[in-house]
C-alpha cells in the first residue's frame, strides 16, 4: 500500500471552504475511503516483521446458527438506553449509535425505540386489527389475513419528534451524537397499503381523519388526516426484511412516511375513521409546540430538513492531522435531500458535501467530504437543504419565535468543535 | 425528447393500464365483518364532541378518594406533580417557565376522560372502572377550580365544561 504525503499533494488538494475543507471530488482521487478515513501527512516507519498465518486460519470455525449475532469483536456496537423510569414502567427510549453506523440503513437490533408504557409481547395469533368508525362495513383482520396481502417495500427514516430536543438547552451538553440526535433510524419496511384496507371497509362520507391506537399498555392513540393516509401510509409487518421487532410494534404498526415518529401507532390494533382528530394526550398535552405568546403549534406533522455530521461527532478524538472523511446523515420530511454544505469555520465558509446513492425520498442520505485537519481550532457543521427548496435553519433560528421549554421538531444546525488536541465537543455555535 | 406516434400510444397505453392495476389492485377481501356494539369496551377512543364517553357519572367528592388511592403517589396529594410526574393544576403557557398542566394547557376535558381511562394508572392501566373515571376526572377539573365538588359529571355534563386553554392551539394538520 502507498502512503500519500500531503507534504508533497497539498498544493494540488483543491480548498473548497476555509479550515481545510477539500474538493469533494478527492474523495474519489484520493482513495479516501472506509472507517475513519485518515491518510497521515507522513510516511509511516516500515516493519520488518515477517508476516504469520494467523491462529484462526489454522483451525475449523465455529459451526453455522439458525440467527446471526455480531462479532465479540463488534460487541460495542449498542444503543444508548435511557435508566428505566421509576414512575412509568416501560416508558423510556433507546437512542441509535449514529456515529458508530455507516451507510443509510440501521439494524434491526439497533433502531431507536421510544415506548410509553413498555414493549408488550404479543401473540400475533390472538392480535386483531379492526377498522371501523366512518366507514361502511367494519372490518377486523387477523395477522394471517394481513399477510395474504399485496405488500409494498420502501426504505424510511424514522424520527422521534423529540429527537436533538437537547440542543435547545440553554448549554450545551458534552454529549454524544447518539445521545442528541440518536432517537433517528432508516430501514426497509414492508406491508400493506391502508388504502387498500380503507377501500375494502369503504370510506364513509365526510370522514376526514384516521385516528389509531395500539396495544400497549397505555393504548397509545394518534390522528392523522385522511387525505395523508391516502397518500403513502401503510401497515408496516417487516423491517428490513424480518418480522417488525417488538419494540417497533410487533405484529404491525402503522408507517407514517416523513411525519414525527409517534404518529406510527406501533401494536397497532384499532383504526377508526372520523370527522376530526381525536385530541389525544399525545397530540394536545405532548408533540405540540408552545410558541413565546403562549399559543402552541398543534398537529407538526412532516418533521423537517435536518442533518448532522456523525464522524467526527461529540465525544469523538481525532488521533492524527492530515486528512480526515468528515461524514454523516441529512434527510427531510418534505422529500430527498438535495444538497448537504459543511463548513469546518463555524459557519462563514460552506463546501458542498458529496451525497450518496440517488437522493431518495423521505430517506437517510449519507455524506462525505474531506478535511484537511492540521492541528487548529475548528466548528464543524451541515446544513441540508430538500427537494422542496427548504434549508435547514441554525440553531436560533429554528428557535425563534419558540417558548424557551420547546422540545419538539428541532431541526438546527449541529455544531462540533473541534481542540488543537482533537477533542471533539457538542457547541451552540 | 422525439417518439414516433404509434410508440408513444403504446407508451400512454402502457402507462394507463399499469396505473390502472395499480389502483385496482386486486385484493384478497379477508376483512370479516364485525359490529360496532361488538367493539363496545373495546373502543375506548373520546372526542371532543363527547362521542365514546360510557354511561356512568361521578363527582369531585367522589372522587378525591379515587384520586388519593390511584393517583396520589405519583401525582401528589394537591396534583402538584413529583420527580418526573407531570403535576395536573395550575400553571400558564405564558408564564416563565411555561408550566403546562391538564389546567393550564390541555384543551378538551374529553382527553382527560380518554387518557385516564386508557393509560392510568401506569402500573395498572384500564384498571378504574368507568365510574371511577368519572369521579376523578372530576376532581381534577376541580383541583383546577373548573368544576364545583357536587357537580355530577357525565357523557352530557363533560363535554360542555370549557377548558381556559381551549383556544390555545394553532391547527397545522394541513401543512403537510
Amino acid at each position: 500500500m502507498s502512503e500519500i504525503n500531503n507534504q508533497n499533494n497539498k498544493e494540488v488538494l483543491e480548498h473548497a471552504a476555509a479550515n481545510g475543507l477539500i474538493n469533494r471530488r478527492h474523495l474519489l482521487g484520493l482513495g479516501l475511503a472506509g472507517a475513519g478515513g485518515l491518510i497521515t501527512n507522513s510516511v509511516l516507519a516500515a516493519d520488518s516483521t515477517r508476516v504469520e498465518i494467523p491462529v484462526w486460519s489454522k483451525m475449523p470455525g465455529r459451526d453455522p446458527s439458525p440467527y446471526g449475532s455480531p462479532s465479540s469483536f463488534a460487541s460495542g456496537y449498542q444503543r444508548l438506553a435511557g435508566e428505566p423510569s421509576a414512575t412509568l414502567p416501560g416508558s423510556g427510549a433507546s437512542r441509535s449509535p449514529l456515529h458508530l453506523l455507516r451507510g443509510n440503513i440501521t439494524p434491526n437490533s439497533l433502531h431507536f425505540e421510544r415506548h410509553h408504557a413498555g414493549i408488550p409481547a404479543i401473540d400475533p395469533a390472538a392480535h386483531r386489527l379492526v377498522i371501523h368508525g366512518m366507514v361502511r362495513q367494519p372490518l377486523e383482520f387477523s395477522y394471517e389475513d394481513l399477510l395474504a396481502y399485496p405488500m409494498q417495500s420502501r426504505i424510511y427514516f424514522l424520527e422521534c419528534s423529540g429527537n436533538s430536543g437537547a440542543n435547545t438547552a440553554p448549554s450545551a451538553g458534552d454529549s454524544s451524537a447518539a445521545a442528541i440526535h440518536g432517537l433517528l433510524s432508516c430501514a426497509e419496511w414492508t406491508g400493506v397499503s391502508l388504502a387498500t384496507l380503507l377501500d375494502e371497509a369503504g370510506i364513509a362520507e365526510g370522514a376526514s381523519w384516521v385516528t389509531s391506537t395500539g396495544a400497549d399498555g397505555a393504548s397509545m392513540g394518534r390522528s392523522i388526516p385522511l387525505n395523508k393516509a391516502l397518500r403513502d401510509v401503510f401497515i408496516a409487518l417487516y423491517q428490513n426484511g424480518e418480522p417488525i421487532r417488538p419494540e417497533q410494534g410487533y405484529p404491525m404498526r402503522l408507517f407514517v412516511p416523513g411525519w414525527e415518529g409517534n404518529v406510527s401507532v406501533k401494536w397497532l390494533t384499532q383504526i377508526k375513521l372520523a370527522d376530526g382528530p381525536a385530541n389525544f394526550r399525545d397530540e394536545t398535552s405532548k408533540y405540540t409546540d408552545l410558541l413565546v405568546d403562549g399559543k402552541a403549534l398543534q398537529f407538526t406533522y412532516p418533521m423537517g430538513v435536518k442533518s448532522l455530521i456523525t464522524s467526527p461527532s461529540g465525544q469523538m478524538s481525532l488521533r492524527r492531522q492530515g486528512l480526515n472523511e468528515v461524514t454523516g446523515l441529512a434527510w427531510s420530511g418534505s422529500g430527498a435531500i438535495a444538497r448537504v454544505e459543511v463548513s469546518a469555520d463555524g459557519g462563514r465558509s460552506w463546501a458542498d458535501a458529496h451525497l450518496e446513492g440517488t437522493g431518495q425520498d423521505l430517506a437517510l442520505t449519507r455524506f462525505r467530504i474531506p478535511w484537511l485537519w492540521e492541528g487548529g481550532p475548528a466548528v464543524l457543521q451541515s446544513r441540508a437543504t430538500d427537494s422542496a427548496g427548504q434549508v435547514q435553519p441554525t440553531r436560533a433560528s429554528a428557535m425563534a419565535g419558540f417558548d424557551p421549554s420547546s422540545r419538539y421538531h428541532f431541526n438546527g444546525i449541529q455544531s462540533w468543535s473541534v481542540t488543537a488536541l482533537g477533542e471533539v465537543k457538542n457547541v451552540y455555535a | 425528447m422525439s417518439m414516433p406516434k404509434s410508440t408513444l400510444l403504446a407508451a400512454l397505453l402502457f402507462g394507463a393500464l399499469l396505473s390502472t392495476a395499480l389502483v385496482a389492485q386486486e385484493t384478497p377481501h379477508l376483512g370479516k365483518p364485525i359490529s360496532e356494539e361488538q367493539l363496545q369496551g373495546w373502543d375506548l377512543i373520546v372526542s371532543p364532541d363527547g362521542a365514546g364517553l360510557p354511561s356512568g357519572s361521578g363527582t369531585a367528592s367522589q372522587g378525591k378518594e379515587v384520586y388519593e388511592q390511584q393517583c396520589a403517589a405519583c401525582h401528589g396529594l394537591e396534583a402538584q406533580g413529583g420527580a418526573g410526574v407531570p403535576g395536573l393544576v395550575g400553571g400558564s403557557p405564558t408564564a416563565s417557565p411555561a408550566l403546562l398542566t391538564v389546567g393550564s394547557y390541555w384543551p378538551f376535558t374529553s382527553t382527560l376522560y380518554d387518557y385516564v381511562r386508557r393509560a392510568m394508572p401506569p402500573t395498572a392501566p384500564k384498571s378504574l372502572s368507568d365510574t371511577q373515571v368519572y369521579q376523578v376526572v372530576a376532581y381534577i377539573l376541580h383541583l383546577n377550580g373548573l368544576v364545583d365538588e357536587d357537580l355530577v359529571i357525565d357523557s352530557a355534563s363533560l363535554p360542555k365544561i370549557e377548558m381556559p386553554n381551549h383556544a390555545g392551539f394553532i391547527d397545522r394538520s394541513q401543512v403537510q
